[in-house]
This record gives C-alpha cells, sequence and structure tokens, in this order.
C-alpha cells in the first residue's frame, strides 16, 4: 500500500506536464475530461489508501515509503521519502477530495477562457506540489512541495497578466511569500547543521537534545515561513490583492490548502515545538493579532472576494492562536472545517461573479435570494459556518475547541478570539443581508450549472455535517476527530463545562441579530461607509502605505542611486577595451591583398629573426 | 665559387624570391601577382634542390615536385577567380578594387 502513495503525486503531476507539453492545443473539453479523470483517481486513490490505512491496528504509527537517497554530504543526508501518518491523513484526504470538488467548479467556471489549459496544467501542477507538501517525510522534500505551491500560487494569481494589476498582485505575493521562504529555509540550515538531519520523525527525536538556543532559533524561523504562507500579521498584505485570481483559484489555494500548510508545519512539529515555549507564546500573538486585524478590516470591503480574503486571514488566526496554546486538534478541526466552508462561500462568490458579468461589488448586488435561491442557500450555509451558528454548523464546533484552549491557557486570548467570532458574524452576515436582500441593482443572467451545483452542495453538506464528528461533553459526547488524531497529537485537553460554550453559542446569534439591524433592507440603497478611520481599515490597517513608505520606496531610490555605481564602472571600461581593441584589429582587415602580403612578409621576417 | 656550389642555389632563390614578393607588394595588376607568386614558388623549389644537393638527401626533390603540383593549383584557381572577376562585369584587374571583403 506504501508504494501507493507516489501515485498519489503522480495522477496529477501526470495531467500537468501533459497539459503543459500540448501548450495550449487541447480544447476546453478534453482538457476538463483529463482534469476530472486525474483528480478523480488522485481522490479515489487518497481515499483508498486513507481507509485501508485507518483500519489497520492502531499501533501502526505510519506508512512509510523510501524512493531514492537525494543528498549524501559529510554528516548530512536526506532522503526523498513519503509518509502517510494520522494526521497526513486528514491534510490527504482534505487537499485530494476539496481539491477535486473545486477542480470539477473550475471545470465549468473556466470552460470558455481560451487559456483554459495554462489554467489546468498550473492547478494541477499545485495539488501535486501541496500533496508532496502533506506526505513529505523529511523537510527537505517538504520545502520542494512548499515552493512548488508558492510558484503556483504566483502563475495562478497572475492568470490574467494582460491586466497590470493582476500581474502587479502576482509579483507582491511572490515577494512577501519569498520573505518567509527565505527565513524557511533558514530554519532548515539551523536544524541540518545542529541535528544533522531534516527527516522529521528523527528530529523530533533530536529535537529534546539540541542546545536550547539553536531550537529556538531554527523553530522561530520556521515559525516565520509558517506566518508568511498563511498571511499572518505583518506578512498578511498579499493574501487581500491575491483576489485577483480566478475564483476557483481563490477557493482552492487561498481558502482551502495553500494558506493551511503553515499550520500543518507547525501542527508536524509540535513536540519540538513544545520544547520552546517563547516560539508558541509568539505564535498565539501573532494568530490573536492577526484575528482581530483582519475581522476588523472584514467589516468595511466592499468587494465580496476581499471579505472572503479578510475572513480566511483571520480564521487562520484561530488556527495559529490554536497551535500557540497547544490545542493542535483544534488547529487542524478548524482547518479541516474552514477548508469546507470557505470554498464552499468562495465557489458561490464565483458563481455569484459571473452570473453578474464580473460584478464584485456587494453594493451594486442585492435582491438575490429570489432569483438565486440555491446560491442563497449555499452561501447562508457557508455564512452561517463561518460565523459558527450554534449546533448546526461545522465552525461552530471547531472554533468552540479553539475558544476552550485558548481560555485554559489565557483568559484574555479567549476574550479576542470570542471578539473575533462576534465580529466574523457581523461581517459575514453583513454581506449576506447586503447581497441578498433589498432591491435589484445589476441584473443577472445564466443559470448555473450541474458542474457548478453539484460541488457546492457536496460542500454545502459538509459545512453542516462536518462539525459532527467532535462535539463537546456538555451537549452530546462525540470524539471521532480527536481520536482519530490521538496517536499523534496526544489527548485533548479537558472541557470546562457549559458556561463557556453558551456564551461562545450567544456571541454569534447576537452578532447577526446586529448585523440584521444595521443592514436590512431600507427605502435606500445601502452605501459603503466613508471617513478617514474607515478607509485606513478598508486599506488593511495601512500596512500597505507603511511598507511602501518603509521599504519599497527606500529600495527604489537605492537601485536608482546604484544604478550606474563604480563596480558597474569599472566592468564598462573592461567592456570599452574589448570593443577599442577590436575595432583596431577591424582596421587590418581592409580587403586589399597586397597588405596582407606585406603583413605577412614583415611577420615572417620578425618570427624568422628571433628563431634565429 | 664554381657551378656546382650548393650556397649559390640558395643565394640565388633567396635573390628570386625577394624580387617575386617585391612584385606582389607593388603590382596592382592581378595577372602580375600571380606571376609574382610563382617565382616565389619557383624560387622555393629551387631552395629545396639545393638544400637537398648540400646535405646529399633525397627529400629535397620530392618536395620540388610536390612544389610543382601547388604552383598548378595555385595558378588554376589564381586564373579563374581573374576569369570568374571579368565574367561579373569587373572592369580592371587592379586588386585593390577587389576588396568588399574587408571588416
Amino acid at each position: 500500500m506504501a508504494s501507493l502513495l507516489p501515485v498519489i503525486i503522480l495522477c496529477p503531476l501526470l495531467v500537468s506536464v501533459i497539459l503543459i507539453l500540448t501548450g495550449g492545443r487541447l480544447s476546453a473539453r478534453p482538457t476538463t475530461l483529463l482534469v476530472g479523470a486525474g483528480m478523480g483517481l488522485c481522490a479515489l486513490l487518497s481515499i483508498y489508501v486513507s481507509c485501508n490505512f485507518l483500519a489497520g491496528p492502531v499501533s501502526d504509527g505510519a506508512i512509510h515509503t523510501t524512493l531514492w537517497n537525494w543528498i549524501s554530504v559529510d554528516n548530512f543526508s536526506a532522503q526523498v521519502g513519503l509518509t502517510l501518518d494520522r494526521l497526513s491523513v486528514v491534510m490527504l484526504l482534505v487537499v485530494s477530495c476539496v481539491g477535486f470538488l473545486i477542480l470539477i467548479y473550475a471545470c465549468a467556471y473556466m470552460y470558455d477562457d481560451k487559456d483554459i489549459g495554462r489554467f489546468f496544467a498550473y492547478m494541477t501542477l499545485f495539488v501535486a506540489s501541496m500533496l508532496l507538501l502533506v506526505l513529505a517525510s523529511d523537510l527537505t522534500v517538504l520545502f520542494v512541495g512548499w515552493e512548488g505551491v508558492g510558484l503556483c500560487s504566483y502563475l495562478l494569481i497572475g492568470f490574467w497578466y494582460h491586466e497590470r494589476p493582476n500581474a502587479l498582485a502576482a509579483r507582491k505575493a511572490f515577494v512577501v511569500t519569498r520573505i518567509g521562504d527565505a527565513l524557511f529555509l533558514l530554519g532548515l540550515f539551523v536544524f541540518a547543521t545542529a541535528a544533522g538531519t531534516l527527516d522529521i520523525p528523527s528530529l523530533i527525536l533530536a529535537a529534546p537534545g539540541l542546545p536550547h538556543h539553536l531550537l529556538t532559533l531554527g523553530m522561530f524561523f520556521l515559525l516565520g515561513g509558517a506566518m508568511a504562507k498563511s498571511a499572518q500579521v505583518p506578512l498578511q498584505t498579499w493574501l487581500p490583492d491575491a483576489m485577483a485570481g480566478p475564483t476557483p483559484v481563490s477557493a482552492l489555494i487561498h481558502a482551502a490548502t495553500m494558506v493551511t500548510a503553515g499550520v500543518y508545519l507547525l501542527a508536524r512539529l509540535h513536540d519540538a515545538l513544545l520544547l520552546t515555549p517563547a516560539v508558541m507564546h509568539v505564535c498565539a500573538v501573532v494568530g490573536f493579532v492577526t484575528i482581530l486585524l483582519a475581522a476588523g478590516s472584514a467589516l468595511v470591503q466592499t468587494d465580496i472576494k476581499r471579505i472572503l480574503a479578510y475572513s480566511t486571514m483571520s480564521q487562520l488566526g484561530y488556527m495559529y492562536l490554536a497551535i500557540g496554546c497547544g490545542a493542535w486538534h483544534g488547529a487542524i478541526f478548524h482547518l479541516v472545517t474552514h477548508a469546507f466552508f470557505k470554498a464552499l462561500l468562495f465557489m458561490t462568490a464565483g458563481t455569484i461573479i459571473l452570473r453578474l458579468h464580473h460584478e464584485q461589488d456587494i453594493f451594486r448586488m442585492g435582491g438575490l435570494r429570489q432569483r438565486m435561491p440555491g446560491v442563497f442557500a449555499a452561501f447562508l450555509i457557508g455564512s452561517a459556518a463561518l460565523a459558527g451558528l450554534p449546533l448546526v454548523t461545522a465552525g461552530y464546533f471547531s472554533k468552540e475547541m479553539i475558544l476552550q484552549d485558548a481560555f485554559n491557557v489565557a483568559p484574555l486570548y479567549w476574550a479576542g478570539a470570542l471578539l473575533g467570532a462576534f465580529m466574523t458574524s457581523i461581517y459575514i452576515f453583513r454581506c449576506v443581508f447586503i447581497v441578498f436582500w433589498g432591491g435589484t441593482r445589476t441584473h443577472d443572467h445564466g443559470r448555473t450549472g450541474l458542474a457548478m451545483a453539484l460541488p457546492m452542495s457536496v460542500l454545502a453538506v459538509l459545512s453542516i455535517a462536518g462539525g459532527w464528528m467532535q462535539i463537546p461533553d456538555a451537549i452530546y459526547p462525540v470524539h471521532l476527530f480527536s481520536n482519530l488524531l490521538r496517536p499523534v497529537l496526544g489527548p485533548i485537553a479537558e472541557e470546562h463545562g457549559s458556561a463557556l460554550l453558551i456564551i461562545g453559542s450567544i456571541v454569534p446569534l447576537i452578532g447577526v441579530t446586529m448585523a440584521w439591524f444595521l443592514w436590512r433592507p431600507k427605502n435606500q440603497a445601502p452605501q459603503p461607509a466613508g471617513g478617514v478611520l474607515i478607509e485606513t481599515l478598508r486599506a488593511d490597517w495601512g500596512f500597505d502605505a507603511v511598507y511602501n513608505a518603509a521599504v519599497s520606496r527606500p529600495y527604489e531610490i537605492v537601485a536608482r542611486i546604484n544604478q550606474s555605481d563604480f563596480i558597474d564602472r569599472f566592468y564598462g571600461l573592461v567592456g570599452l577595451m574589448v570593443y577599442s581593441l577590436g575595432w583596431l584589429f577591424a582596421k587590418f582587415q581592409n580587403g586589399q591583398v597586397r597588405r596582407y602580403a606585406c603583413w605577412v612578409a614583415a611577420a615572417t621576417v620578425v618570427a624568422l629573426y628571433l628563431a634565429v | 665559387m664554381n657551378a656546382s656550389d650548393p650556397n649559390l642555389g640558395l643565394i640565388i632563390a633567396a635573390f628570386l624570391f625577394s624580387i617575386g614578393l617585391f612584385g606582389v607588394m607593388v603590382r596592382r595588376n592581378l595577372l602580375f601577382m600571380l606571376l609574382s607568386t610563382e617565382v616565389m614558388l619557383n624560387a622555393v623549389a629551387l631552395a629545396f634542390i639545393s638544400a637537398g644537393n648540400k646535405w646529399h638527401q633525397a627529400d629535397g626533390q620530392i618536395m620540388f615536385i610536390m612544389i610543382i603540383a601547388y604552383a598548378a593549383a595555385e595558378a588554376s584557381v589564381g586564373l579563374a577567380i581573374v576569369l570568374r572577376l571579368h565574367a561579373a562585369g569587373h572592369a580592371t584587374l587592379d586588386a585593390d578594387s577587389c576588396n568588399r571583403l574587408k571588416g
């Protein structure tokens, strides 16, 4: 069964290679068929392997396959190997199954685009890289997947590169995540020199024996890498701009999978993380700050995709807070449910955008409740799950789990996360009430086909029922999810009884009610709020402006000054010398054969004189 | 210095070579330049014969035959170029005017 692991990665990779080699000569129909077949096979294989693995004995920790020996120098070696344990099973299923659903949706969404081949080549390459990242047993291999998803994210954000803002957004995402990748690489160097191995199980075994300052430093670097990938403060500025890409890209990469890679990495290294309380503390604070900042920005956005982007950041903040509090189960559970409902929200948003002729401003939508009842139901389910409405949504259970653990560590974290949940319910239902209630402001066209409706319905069901895998004891003891992960992540923390649970259940309801009173249908159409404070919030709390002034502008100025620097001049001189020598010798080549004879004779005389 | 003195042959060869070289350098007419080249070749051939005679080696005579063959080849190629120039409508045999290959 271990030999099937590389095949799971090869399926999407092969599709990608075929699509790249045909170079867009395939028309839409064979392309979508190929993608559907490849991804379907990938998802089926993942399910088969996962079921087989989970049906095995519990003590059977992981299945492992080593493909080849990659690096072997003095006292460091790295092997290309794949591992499936209970943590990667969860991620594998999320990536391949949610990925499959989103790609099916994308087949319909992108059907009329003339670059559909290029689009799916990047998308399938992304899935292959993400699977490699998830299954890697060695941090060096994980880094290959890490860079692969970053590259595909860049390519897909700038997919419609003919428009300048899209290309700029892609570049911004690339540069900002590159900062994190550099930190990640530094972390790898620290561990490679300190521990002599980057194999994850060996590294975790070796971690207690490492010098404490090196371990802390290395974990800080890895945290930095994870933060950039997951768009956490202060490296979050790329994610809202990343919405320039096609909407299925936002659903797959910037909501469900890639941005959660950082959370997965930290959960995978949680044993080492436990040894470095300082790193955990920073991680929790980063998550805490991100929850509140991103929720604040989401409150005032006017673009439906940007609202969802900020909410993604905010929800990732919950996962970081959970990691920082040692609530590994909560983090991974929220990762899974978030993948369900955020992919659903992006897909419904994409459907709305498509049917309203690429209109993304929520203040120009309205009254869509009657005209798109199915889309309305799906968006409502996604929003309810995001807001964490009690009992009936997946988001409720995962968020409650995090809130409980945050309370264990520090009540301040709990209060902040609760405030974040309150803001979440306000901003997402603001969006719901403005988009679906009130009068019609833009006319829609067309119908939503089956290929788009089916994945949305599956995800809608999962957004509701996905949470019932793990229900607190106070309601009804179900612990499927934590039992699944217990061999890897250990037991879950004790619960606090029902008081916290009740508060956590009431807060989102208050938020929804407040949103109703603020944005319920009125006589005149709703207008976006104005003012200096609101504009600052809308522009991501001024992070972009500060980075522009503090980093980009000085860099450009230095680059301009340095344009004709001394070293350049030196090399320019060398060039000039070569050029003038060439000019001199060209003068000899004057085409007069008698001169040539003269030179030959003179040179012969000189040679003879020197020889004799 | 008698007629069989091999040094005499070498001196004459040097003298002939200088005449040929001088001819190539100062004449502009292509035909005369070819003639001068022939003179140089024959000077070299004479030098080989004389040297072979001086050191009693047969190699000099072998080289002589080879140089005769070279001279024939050179003359045919050179004359062919002259004929092509004429056929291409080149009015003069001035070598300096055939410099379109200059750098």
